[in-house]
């Protein structure tokens, strides 16, 4: 196994792991890290894979990609931690109902 | 006609949207001419745009004039002028609407507006793109706007609707985006085509296509998935629902038939049988528990998950006909159910201002509000796929696609999906006529609210007559080409 | 249903979830240990094009030259999280109470020197790591740090602060369209005119990426309200 397919291969664990919390616990809070968590796996797998080149040059455009999808995540993040904080507010709980019972 | 004359079309349907989401952020007290002048210009553009597709066929941009592999190439078929043209035509009707709507909004510049602008420019961005990577941002795009849209109504529902939907979507951009990954180091390139002509099949590209296929599925609420729809589309603001009902769920359909049509050519039997049965269950499921609403809203946002199994049992489809019978069908009644739904969330919109929102509450708003009933029973009309509406003609090729493979069950899905479907409209209709339990006082329903959602519903009618020259757009550039036979 | 009965039922779904999970993990970890050996990329196009982009690093010159359109959608994106944040909650009341000694002595002691990384990281982008989001990304480190220090900012027009808010999205696209007018495609910056055209959207997309950050982790619209009525 090369160095770069073990990175990805943490990647992938990290991405099962992040939705593994996303389903499983109730707090948003550790809802919204667990999002971060898979997201970090998908771009630690993208861009380990870049490093597979033919003579040893990692491949820039995977690279590139993970750059935008951290922007894109810490966007995404950004949203979701203050529409939290009005949930928490609102409800007086940073949870969400069950849908069971809506 | 060459791409020239288009481009600078694909280009302003692009910026146009992302210009007034800016201007309204940057002058708050333009927010009020401004969503709906965008969206008047938008809708020239992209008639014009359908002008060039129709006539000259597909048009492609190769943004940064790189080309693919190396650049993302926009593309434009007929496939995606018809979700250009329903995006384009939703976002007017909802800008107009949405000016009564949010009239006292305070948000300042961040309000209902920009939003919404930034929503469309998403879903203009994502109906062009010819490219995997970008589609992901587009997506993202979308799901972030959504998630805040629909906590602008503020109520504890529609905040932890919000935070379910923004929770779910956002995870499904990510299983997305580990699809892509694994297709980019496959054949080395991001472009849909290019994909599709390297890939071979594998494990990884199976893995690659499961992820990016269950993704697309959560997104557009195709049942069992299907759990976070019902809280966020029905507490939403009334617009606000019109546009996710509407848009947002289709363009998750759409990444789905376009990595179906460009990447998937080989060995879709299995994976299309098994998307085709979650479609014709979830037509029946959302059916039956439209029919077990009391909540208006909510029964529409169900009907909304009945509607959008319709779109997805072309997938089961096998023979190249009927394939391409099927999906004209439904990329037509992406049209239609568009126009229809939003008519219905501007309906119901209103009788929630006048006054209740359940069924039980319908006091004679007939009498009270005839605009508002007349918009509910036409849109109804089309959602029952009942002639003589644009959704007549959509289920029809659907249903004669699969008479056509002699697949009775999916026909007895779409007819009964249809019968469930006129039950549920008339279920509110009747109601409306009589006095209801408790009598209240009225509340006015601003004029332009009631006219807009009757226009809209009116245009779901015409759209019935207007069916050929919207097929023959949809066909511009062969989208479905090579799921068609060449005699045809 | 008895107690009993609903733990026995959560530790259930709790072994589901696992199992599915673990399959879906294995499936995925066989499908990327079966990836060609030899990567298939597109590394040696990137180079091959380097010199007409006006950069000389590879990942710079696919974020702002050869995918720029994505970059041009990321910044919509921070916009939109920003018009969201703000449409959601006004901002939370600064912290009154003085900041301790460290954080005091620390904020003085790094915010210039942030801001100068951040300037170093957007003129370095152009030939090894950096470029805007790095630099954006440093600028809102120093604007978070004096938030949290409650130190007086020097007070910026509310309209001036939105504009400048916009600054790197409205950059970029005037760019691209301003390119196309002159005959190029979206975004095609003509190799001679390349340089500066990214170093000025990278500026600007710094500025709007740091002063936007800034303005999400303040977690909503500015609390007074507009001095004009509305």
């Amino acid at each position: 196994m090369t160095g770069a397919e073990l990175y990805a291969l943490t990647g992938i664990a990290l991405f099962v792991i992040g939705l593994h919390g996303l389903i499983r616990y109730a707090h948003l809070m550790r809802k919204i890290l667990a999002l971060n968590v898979t997201g970090a796996g998908v771009f630690l797998v993208v861009a380990a894979l870049a490093e597979r080149g033919q003579d040893g040059t990692p491949d820039p455009v995977p690279q590139a990609l993970v750059i935008t999808g951290i922007v894109v995540a810490v966007a995404a993040t950004g949203l979701a931690l203050v529409l939290m904080l009005r949930v928490a507010s609102a409800t007086g709980r940073a949870e969400l109902p069950d849908p069971r019972s809506e | 006609m060459t791409g020239a004359d288009g481009t600078p079309l694909i280009v302003a349907a692009l910026l146009l949207p992302l210009a007034g989401a800016a201007i309204a952020f940057a002058m708050p007290r333009t927010t009020r001419w401004v969503g709906i002048a965008t969206a008047v210009v938008l809708l020239a553009v992209v008639v014009m745009l359908c002008g060039a597709v129709g006539a000259g066929g597909e048009l492609s941009h190769a943004v940064g004039g790189w080309g693919a592999p190396l650049g993302i190439a926009l593309r434009v078929d007929g496939l995606s002028a018809a979700m250009l043209l329903t995006t384009a035509a939703v976002s007017l009707a909802v800008a107009a609407y949405g000016r009564s709507y949010f009239r006292d909004e305070s948000a300042g510049p961040a309000g209902f507006t920009p939003l919404s602008m930034l929503l469309i420019a998403g879903l203009n961005a994502l109906f062009v793109s010819g490219d995997l990577f970008n589609v992901y941002v587009t997506l993202e795009v979308l799901g972030l706007s959504a998630a805040a849209l629909v906590a602008r109504a503020g109520t504890p529902e529609a905040l932890t609707g919000a935070m379910r939907y923004l929770l779910v979507t956002v995870a499904a951009s990510l299983v997305y985006l580990l699809g892509v990954a694994l297709l980019y180091h496959l054949t080395g390139t991001l472009d849909i085509r290019l994909v599709g002509a390297r890939l071979e099949s594998g494990a990884a590209a199976w893995s690659a296509v499961g992820l990016i296929g269950a993704a697309m599925l959560l997104k557009s609420a195709v049942f069992p998935l299907h759990f976070w729809l019902p809280p966020a589309h029905a507490n939403a603001p009334a617009p606000v629902s019109a546009l996710l009902s509407a848009l947002v769920v289709k363009a998750s359909l759409y990444v789905l038939l376009r990595v179906w049509l460009d990447v998937l050519p080989a060995a879709r039997a299995d994976f299309g049988a098994v998307v085709g049965a979650l479609g014709c269950a979830a037509v029946l499921w959302g059916s039956t528990q439209a029919l077990r609403q009391d909540q208006l809203k909510l029964l529409v946002a169900y009907s909304t998950v009945a509607q959008v199994g319709y779109l997805f049992i072309p997938f089961a489809f096998t023979s190249a006909a009927a394939a391409g019978t099927a999906w004209r069908g439904a990329v037509y009644l992406v049209l239609c159910h568009a126009l229809a739904k939003t008519a219905m969330f501007m309906s119901v919109g209103n009788i929630q201002l006048f006054g209740g929102d359940r069924i039980g509450e319908l006091d004679r708003v007939v009498q009270r509000l005839p605009l508002t009933m007349a918009a509910f029973a036409v849109a109804g009309i089309t959602v029952a796929g009942l002639p003589p509406s644009g959704g007549f003609v959509a289920k029809w090729l659907i249903l004669e696609a699969a008479v056509q493979e002699g697949r009775w069950f999916v026909s007895a899905v779409v007819l009964v999906g249809g019968l469930l479907a006129s039950i549920y409209v008339f279920r509110v209709i009747g109601p409306a006529f009589t006095k209801g339990a408790q009598p209240r006082q009225p509340r006015r329903v601003p004029n332009a609210m009631e006219w807009v959602a009757f226009a809209v519903a009116l245009a779901t009618v015409l759209l019935g007559f207007f069916g050929m020259p919207l097929l023959e757009l949809i066909d511009a550039g062969a989208p479905f080409g090579n799921a068609l036979e060449p005699e045809r | 249903m008895s107690d009993a009965h609903a733990a026995a039922g959560a530790l259930a779904a709790r072994a589901l979830l696992w199992i599915v999970l673990a399959g879906a993990g294995a499936m995925l970890a066989t499908a990327v240990l079966s990836l060609p050996e030899d990567g298939l990329g597109l590394a040696d196009e990137t180079l091959a094009d380097l010199g007409r982009t006006g950069v000389e690093h590879p990942v710079t010159a696919v974020l702002m030259n050869y995918r720029a359109y994505d970059t041009l959608l990321e910044m919509a994106v921070l916009f939109l999280a920003l018009v969201g944040v703000w449409s959601m909650a006004e901002a939370r009341p600064r912290p009154t109470a003085p900041p301790g000694l460290v954080l005091q002595f620390l904020t003085q002691l790094l915010v210039p020197f942030l801001i100068l990384f951040a300037g170093y990281l957007l003129w370095a982008g152009a030939h090894e790591p950096g470029g805007a989001f790095q630099a954006g990304a440093v600028l809102a480190a120093a604007g978070v740090l004096v938030t949290l220090s409650g130190a007086q900012l020097p007070s910026v027009p509310r309209a001036l602060h939105r504009s400048l808010l916009l600054l790197g999205l409205v950059t970029f696209a005037a760019a691209g369209v301003a390119v196309q007018l002159g005959g190029g495609a979206f975004l095609e910056f003509p190799p001679s005119a390349a340089k500066a055209l990214i170093l000025a959207i990278e500026a600007a997309a710094g500025i709007s990426i740091g002063l936007g950050l800034v303005a999400i982790f303040e977690g909503g619209r500015p609390s007074e309200p507009e001095s004009a009525p509305r």
